[in-house]
C-alpha cells in the first residue's frame, strides 16, 4: 500500500483575533492509494476546511500535509498551483465547468495546463468520455447538460491530470438521486478497475453507504474513522 | 479560447457607445467653431490682414496705404502665405428713395478676392462684380431693409480720403448671403477702382488680406510677414481682427474641456461598471481555475488578451459606427432656435451645429478611449493576480 495522504496534528482557527472558530483542529488524516473515503458531519463541522487544506487551496495554521511524500506546507502559492495542477484533481459542488468551454474543451483544458500534446489529448479525452457515458455530449456546452451530466464531466475533468487522487467536496448536493448515485457508480467504478483514489465529503446517507471508509467530523475534529462494513463485503479491497 | 459571447458583446457595447459619445460630442464642438471661423472668419476678415501701422485703432480712410507689388511680393514670401487681395473698406450711408442705413463699403479685386474668400458662391440673385463693373454688390439684408432688388440703383454718400466729399450713384448688380448675420445686414461690395475713385483715394488700400496653407499656426507666420514688411504695417491674425469671437471660443473651449471631460468621466464608469459586473460573475469561475492548477500569471494574461481585443474591437466598431453618425449631422446640421439662437446671431454666425469630419477627431477619442479601456482592464488583472480560489468559490 502507498501512501498518498499523510496529514499531522492540522489545525485551521478562524477569527483568531476575537471569538476563535478551530474549523480543523488538530485533525490526524492518513490515505492510501485505492482509498474510497468519505468524510461526513454536520454542517460547519469543517469537511470542507479540511478538504481545502488537503488540496493545498488553503493553509493549515498549525501541522504538515505531506502529498505523496512532499510538504505541501511548505510550498509557496505558484508552487502550490503547480502541484494541485500535477497531483490533485478537484470536484466541487458547483462551478466545476467553464461555461464558455464545451465539455470536451473542459476536460482537454487541465490537459493543455499541463503541456500534454494534442494526440494524447484526444485519446485521454475519449477514455475518460466512454467512463462517464457521455461520448455523444463531447461538443455541447454545460448550459446544455443536466446537473449530474455537468458533475460526470467535473470528475473527468479531474482525472484527465492523472492525479494522485480526487478530492470532492459534496459532489453530489446539488443533485437528484438519480443523478447522484449514476455519479456514484461511476466514482465506484472508477474506483474498483483504475484503482482511483476518492475523497469526498457529503452529507447524503446514500453516497455514504457506498463509501468503504467513513470518517466523522465535529467541531472540526475526528470523532469516528471506521471501515465501512457493509461496503467492503460488497466491495472487496483490491 | 474564451469565448463568452455575452461577457464580450458587453464589455464591447460600452466600449462601442464610449467612442460613439466621445466622437460626437467632440465633432460637434469642434464643427460649431469650425462654422464659426469659417462663416466669420474665413469669409469675411480672412486669417490674417496687413494694414497700415495704427490702421486697427483708428480705422479710417487716411490710415490707407498705397497698394504695391512690391509689398504684395514681400507677403507672398512667406511660404505659408498661399494668396493675397487688397481691400479698400470704410463706413458710408446708402439711400434709395426713402431710406437711408449705415453700411461698410469694400472694394475688393473681384477675381482675387474670390479666390480667398469665396465670395461669388454666395450670390443668390444676380451675378458677381467684375473689375470693370459701374456696380455694386449687396448684402442681402442690407439689400432686404434698403428694400433693392437686382438692377435697381442706390445712392452712397460718404467722407474720401483727406476730408473730401464722396458720393455716387450705382446698379445692384448682384446680392450675396452670408452666413453671419451681421456682415449679413451691412456689406457692399464694389471693384476696388471704382472704390477708390468713390473715396478720390487713387491707388489706396486700407488692407491686404491673406489667404494661408495652413491655419493652425497663426503667430509665427505672422511674425515672419511682419518682420519682411518692417514698421510702417501691422500684421493681424483673427483673433485680434474679430476679438470677441476669438473669447468666446476660448470660454466655450474651456467649457467644452469640462463637458468632456465629465464624459470621459461618466465613460469610466460606465466601462468600469460593467467590468465590475463581469467580475462578479467571473470570480467562481477564477476561482476554480486557480485551483485546478492555472496560475495566477496564465489567468492575467488571459485576461490581459481578452481586455485588448474586447477594447480594440469595440473602439473600432465605434468608430466605424460613428462615421456615419457624424457625416449626417454634418450635411444635416441641428439647428437651434429661441434665445440661445438669437445670442449666437448677436455674436455673429449661424445657429447651427454642424459636426467636424476632421478625421484626427476620430482617432484621437478612439485611443483616448482605448487608454481608458486598457487602464480599467488592469483591474480585472489586479483581481486575478490577487485571487483566492477559497474565498472565490464561496457562495
Ligand atoms: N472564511 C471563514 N471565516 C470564518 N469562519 C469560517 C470561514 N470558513 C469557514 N468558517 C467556519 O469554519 C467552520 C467550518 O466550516 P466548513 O465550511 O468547513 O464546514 P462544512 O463541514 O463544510 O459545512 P457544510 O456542511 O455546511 O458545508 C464553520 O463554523 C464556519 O463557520
Ligand atoms: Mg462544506
Amino acid at each position: 500500500m502507498k501512501t498518498v495522504i499523510d496529514a499531522h496534528n492540522i489545525s485551521k482557527v478562524y477569527n483568531r483575533k476575537t471569538i476563535p472558530v478551530y474549523a480543523v483542529n488538530n485533525v490526524h488524516l492518513h490515505l492510501e492509494r485505492g482509498e474510497f473515503t468519505a468524510l461526513v458531519g454536520p454542517s460547519g463541522s469543517g469537511k470542507t476546511t479540511l478538504l481545502n487544506l488537503i488540496g493545498g487551496l488553503d493553509k493549515p495554521d498549525e501541522g504538515n500535509i505531506f502529498i505523496n511524500g512532499v510538504d505541501i506546507t511548505n510550498l509557496s502559492s505558484n508552487e502550490l498551483i503547480n502541484f494541485r495542477l500535477r497531483n490533485i484533481g478537484f470536484v466541487f459542488q458547483s462551478f466545476n465547468l467553464i461555461p464558455v468551454l464545451t465539455a470536451k474543451e473542459n476536460v482537454e483544458f487541465i490537459m493543455q495546463l499541463q503541456k500534454m500534446n494534442k494526440r494524447d489529448r484526444g485519446e485521454r479525452v475519449d477514455k475518460l468520455f466512454k467512463e462517464i457515458g457521455l461520448e455523444d455530449k463531447l461538443n455541447e456546452r454545460p448550459s446544455k447538460l443536466s446537473g449530474g451530466q455537468q458533475q460526470r464531466v467535473a470528475v473527468a475533468r479531474a482525472l484527465a491530470s492523472k492525479p494522485q487522487f480526487v478530492l470532492a467536496d459534496e459532489p453530489t448536493a446539488n443533485l437528484d438521486s438519480i443523478a447522484a448515485s449514476n455519479l456514484l457508480d461511476i466514482m465506484v467504478r472508477l474506483n474498483k478497475e483504475e484503482n482511483i483514489t476518492f475523497l469526498f465529503s457529503t452529507h447524503d446517507q446514500r453516497v455514504i453507504d457506498r463509501a468503504r471508509r467513513v470518517i466523522t467530523l465535529v467541531d472540526g475534529k475526528i470523532i469516528s474513522d471506521s471501515a465501512n462494513v457493509a461496503t467492503n463485503t460488497m466491495h472487496p479491497t483490491n | 479560447m474564451w469565448r463568452n459571447r455575452n461577457r464580450t458583446i458587453i464589455t464591447m457595447a460600452s466600449i462601442f457607445f464610449a467612442v460613439i459619445l466621445s466622437v460626437a460630442t467632440s465633432s460637434l464642438r469642434q464643427g460649431v467653431f469650425e462654422n464659426l471661423i469659417k462663416n466669420v472668419v474665413s469669409f469675411y476678415t480672412g486669417y490674417m490682414q496687413v494694414h497700415k501701422q495704427g490702421y486697427q485703432e483708428e480705422q479710417i480712410l487716411d490710415n490707407s496705404f498705397e497698394e504695391s507689388v512690391e509689398t504684395e511680393h514681400k507677403i507672398l514670401q512667406e511660404k505659408n502665405v498661399s494668396g493675397v487681395t487688397p481691400r479698400l473698406e470704410s463706413f458710408v450711408l446708402a439711400s434709395t428713395e426713402n431710406i437711408t442705413k449705415g453700411c461698410l463699403l469694400v472694394g475688393i479685386n473681384p477675381e482675387k478676392e474670390n479666390e480667398i474668400t469665396v465670395l461669388k458662391d454666395k450670390i443668390i440673385q444676380g451675378e458677381y462684380l467684375k473689375s470693370d463693373d459701374n456696380a455694386v454688390l449687396l448684402s442681402m439684408g442690407l439689400a432686404e431693409k434698403l428694400k433693392l432688388k437686382v438692377n435697381d440703383t442706390l445712392v452712397l454718400i460718404g467722407q474720401g480720403y483727406h476730408g473730401s466729399i464722396a458720393a455716387g450713384k450705382y446698379r445692384v448688380i448682384g446680392i450675396a448671403r452670408f452666413g453671419s448675420p451681421e456682415l449679413n445686414d451691412k456689406v457692399i461690395f464694389m471693384p476696388l477702382t471704382l472704390a477708390q475713385e468713390f473715396f478720390s483715394a487713387s491707388g489706396m488700400i486700407t488692407s491686404y488680406i491673406l489667404s494661408l496653407h495652413h491655419t493652425k499656426n497663426l503667430e509665427p507666420t505672422a511674425t515672419t510677414v511682419a518682420a519682411e514688411l518692417g514698421n510702417n504695417f501691422e500684421v493681424l491674425t483673427w483673433g485680434d481682427l474679430v476679438p470677441d469671437i476669438k473669447q468666446h471660443i476660448e470660454t466655450d473651449t474651456n467649457n467644452a474641456k469640462y463637458v468632456q471631460g465629465v464624459l470621459y468621466m461618466l465613460i469610466c464608469f460606465g466601462i468600469f461598471g460593467t467590468s465590475l459586473m463581469m467580475m462578479v460573475e467571473r470570480k467562481f469561475e477564477m476561482g476554480m481555475l486557480v485551483a485546478i492548477g492555472m496560475t495566477k500569471i496564465k489567468l492575467m494574461i488571459l485576461f490581459a488578451i481578452e481586455s485588448i481585443f474586447t477594447v480594440l474591437a469595440g473602439c473600432l466598431l465605434g468608430i466605424i459606427a460613428s462615421i456615419p453618425l457624424v457625416y449626417y449631422f454634418n450635411r444635416h446640421p441641428i439647428k437651434i432656435g429661441g434665445d440661445t439662437a438669437e445670442t449666437y446671431q448677436r455674436f455673429g454666425f449661424e445657429p447651427i451645429f454642424p459636426t467636424s469630419v476632421d478625421a484626427s477627431n476620430f482617432i484621437r477619442q478612439g485611443v483616448i478611449v482605448v487608454i481608458i479601456g486598457l487602464i480599467l482592464s488592469l483591474y480585472p488583472m489586479y483581481k486575478a493576480m490577487r485571487v483566492n480560489p477559497v474565498s472565490a468559490m464561496k457562495k
